[in-house]
């Protein structure tokens, strides 16, 4: 057994107690029931909405007994009614965009994690439309960073090209409703913590303020009077990815959260508060979900972040700072699933690999993922 | 170009001491692998700028890879030579710019899914080298203090967590003359045990009057130095062409000069400044982050034997609605905020203090400035305990010095 894989079992075992003292959920490896019954409960037009807890959170400050006050809507509202994966291995490049990217394309991508560059491989999106002959508006992602404005549609030749997701970046949207006089237009557009001076060239498939009105049905006005009552940029992804399942219903929804990145910067008391400002936010969307006629009772929920955070205890790094040193915390994450056909208040501790993400998608909404590297991770399906 | 090339005339654009360090060494140079040597003629070409702790271990390193057998070498730099490099990195200048080499080399690694193999290599090498060549012992046990919460009147949150379970927690600490009581100690060790760098002071805001003897640095004397650095950027990042990577090459890069400020008597410890805000994440705008990163960056490069580094208030993070109605006033400060920073940096501080030889005897002090709450790590002090007998400042320092 190799060190990553020692340790990432040690900490799933620390997740898994947790959990159960702190929720009563109990060890799935001995409950597995009926693939074909669940399948048989399964509505007709599955949805699935994926969250990335981003941008890297550390146990210590999540599901560790000393950090459960700052997921306390994830406690109390979420894991109850989810199965939950205690040990979800990164192998790949710990960088925001491309770690996203992996996720997206269940291949461990290499791509620069700062240049605007599409991921090499097919992403979900492209399997979902291509197999399943679906129309651009049923697959989209909404990502704060400007970075992310190529992860819908990937370089990929037999893929790629009018294959892909929307992408809505809502702070670019923003920028661009204020327009460029504005003081802080450049501030806005400048959040890449990890080089929080760089501004990455928008290319490709975005989407522009002009449809604000046409497929969100939000009037430029409107979107900026109520950005103005938001705190954070990943308030204002859920905010138009509320519009978006309103005005638009897509069955493919991906969504990529980034404040937690602010650690960056070195600033703990930040850091926290944007792990408990995502809880509260994964915990409204999933409210969204079970109030939107067009969701409710047919979509799953998967939340898992891209990676960890450095440890403490290795010299190489500065702890929860960065995400620099490949260490096994920073490796290891977990994943919810929630929805129907999902069984509620179960963990497993089994590894999985991030990149079993996208092929169990494909089997959940019936395509295949033939150029990933994961499995289907059979509990949830 | 390889290790085995090497030749006198290639160091001629380094610092005269570090030019005479290479030469001196030029045999083993030659016999390391391309992976390895480039991250130590990132140390050698510093070395005139090197405090003496870091000098010293660097010639100790030199030292032991020269007494090493041949065979001796290849087994302790076996898992260096496994790793497989680009054309691009063979052909790079890693003589003149192995920093720079560095940066390039971790991005391959990651990418070539190396980076596993190449910690393993790391740590083996490190913890044979420690074995080899043990760290010298401090002269005197070391003492850590670390001051938080300044302008915090009232927080009622628990403090120091993460150290208690380490030491003793007291909640009826005396604040009187608390940080002069402190600054009182630092200088009457650096008055007993004398050495160059030996004795800091790092303060997150300005600095309180303090022995001139203590090497000090702090966040409001590097303000000119912070605002040029900042102008720098914003101008570099106007040209065409200039990514993430290039900038961070370019302040890699920059010397006290370069940032137009005036120099002062002592160019290791400006060098240590300019690095402090070039390399650092969050330095150069957040106060707490920078004095967490000096202390980290001057317990691991100085070693000193006494450290005292106090939080100041940082300023406030805007949320984004604030963002969107501009305003002109000088961003507000968020004490609580810096508070919780301060505690964590705390325990940073400590971490980082037992890296160092000497752990086993070393002693630290955490002070919530101005309250009755602190917490104290030594040999002598009991673990895991609260103690809420009325006490003071040098009654606390009394059981650990």
């Amino acid at each position: 057994m190799t060190r990553l894989e020692e340790f990432s079992r040690q900490i799933s075992r620390t997740r898994r107690e947790f959990l159960r003292d702190a929720t009563g959920i109990a060890l799935g490896t001995a409950a597995l029931g009926s693939r074909f019954a669940r399948a048989a409960a399964l509505p007709k037009n599955k949805k699935v909405v994926v969250i990335t807890f981003g941008g890297g959170a550390r146990d210590q400050e999540t599901f560790a007994p000393e950090g459960q006050e700052n997921v306390p809507n994830m406690l109390r509202d979420l894991i109850p009614r989810s199965t939950f994966f205690t040990q979800v291995v990164n192998h790949g490049i710990l960088g925001h965009y491309v770690a996203t990217a992996s996720l997206a394309t269940g291949a461990y991508e290499t791509v620069n994690n700062f240049a605007s560059l599409p991921p090499e491989n097919p992403t979900v999106f492209e399997y979902y439309r291509k197999e399943l002959r679906r129309p651009s508006s049923d697959a989209w992602v909404v990502a704060p960073s400007n970075g992310f404005n190529r992860i819908g549609e990937s370089s990929h030749r037999s893929y790629g090209a009018g294959l892909g997701a929307r992408v809505i970046l809502p702070k670019h949207l923003l920028a661009a409703a204020l327009s460029s006089g504005h003081p802080d237009y450049a501030h806005l557009l400048r959040d890449n913590y990890e080089t929080p001076y760089f501004t990455p060239e928008l290319a490709g498939g975005e989407f522009e303020l002009q449809q604000l009105e046409d497929l969100l049905k939000l009037s430029v006005t409107d979107f900026k009077s109520h950005a103005e009552t938001l705190s954070s940029p990943d308030e204002l992804s859920v905010y138009i990815a509320r519009q978006l399942m309103r005005q638009v219903a897509p069955s493919l929804l991906w969504i990529t959260m980034h404040d937690i990145d602010i650690a960056h910067a070195g600033t703990y008391s930040l850091y926290v508060d944007g792990i408990r400002r995502t809880d509260r936010l994964c915990a409204e969307m999933w409210k969204i979900i079970e109030s939107e006629p067009e969701y409710q009772g047919k979509t799953t929920l998967l939340i898992l972040p891209d990676f960890g955070r450095d440890a403490d205890d290795d010299p190489g790094g500065n702890g929860f700072q960065h995400h620099r040193t490949g260490d096994p915390l920073s490796r290891t994450t977990w994943l919810m699933a929630i929805g129907p056909g999902i069984r509620e208040g179960l963990v497993h501790d089994r590894p999985v690999d991030s990149l079993d993400l996208v092929p169990t998608i494909g089997s959940m909404m019936g395509f295949s993922a033939a150029m990933s590297q994961g499995k289907p991770i059979a509990e949830i399906l | 170009m390889l290790p085995s090339e090497l030749k006198p005339e290639h160091f001629g654009s380094y610092p005269k001491d570090a030019r005479k360090l290479a030469t001196d060494y030029l045999t083993v140079l030659r016999e390391l692998p391309l992976s390895f040597v480039p991250e130590l003629l990132r140390e050698v070409i510093d070395y005139d700028y090197k405090f003496p702790a870091e000098q010293t271990s660097l010639k100790k390193e030199l030292a032991n890879l020269g007494h090493l057998s041949d065979s001796e070498r290849r087994d302790w730099l076996e898992g260096f030579r496994s790793i497989t490099l680009s054309p691009n990195l063979e052909r790079f200048d890693w003589i003149n710019s192995p920093a720079q080499f560095v940066e390039q080399l971790s991005a391959h690694l990651w990418t070539t899914h190396q980076l596993d193999a190449f910690r393993v290599a790391a740590t083996k090498y490190a913890d044979r080298l420690q074995a080899a060549v043990p760290a010298e012992e401090p002269k005197c046990p070391r003492l850590g203090i670390t001051v938080i919460g300044e302008g915090v009147d009232f927080y009622e949150a628990p403090l120091f967590r993460k150290l208690r379970p380490h030491g003793a927690y007291f909640s009826r600490v005396v604040p009187d003359n608390g940080l002069k009581i402190l600054l009182d100690a630092v200088s009457e060790r650096a008055k007993n045990y004398s050495g160059s760098y030996a004795h800091w002071y790092i303060d997150g805001g300005e600095a309180a009057g303090h022995d001139p003897a203590l090497t000090a640095v702090s966040y409001g004397e590097l303000e000119p130095m912070r605002s040029a650095l900042l102008e720098r950027m914003h101008f570099e990042l106007q040209k065409p062409g200039m990514g993430p990577e290039m900038l961070r090459t370019l302040m890699a890069q920059m010397h006290p000069a370069d940032l137009s400020v005036k120099s002062s008597a002592d160019p290791v410890l400006d060098r240590f400044a300019v690095k402090l805000l070039t390399e650092g994440s969050g330095t150069q705008i957040f106060s707490t982050s920078f004095a967490q990163w000096a202390a980290r960056e001057a317990l691991r490069r100085a070693q000193p034997v006494t450290l005292l580094v106090r939080f100041a208030p940082r300023q406030r993070q805007k949320p984004m609605s604030e963002m969107l109605r501009p305003s002109a006033e000088r961003p507000e400060l968020d004490p609580v905020g810096s508070l919780v920073d301060g505690d964590i940096g705390a325990y940073y501080n400590w971490l980082n203090q037992q890296r160092l030889p000497g752990a086993e005897k070393a002693s630290f002090l955490a002070w919530f400035e101005g309250h009755n709450i602190a917490a104290l790590i030594g040999p002598t002090v009991p673990r895991g305990t609260e103690s809420s007998a009325p006490t003071d400042m040098k009654q606390l320092l009394s059981w650990i010095l």
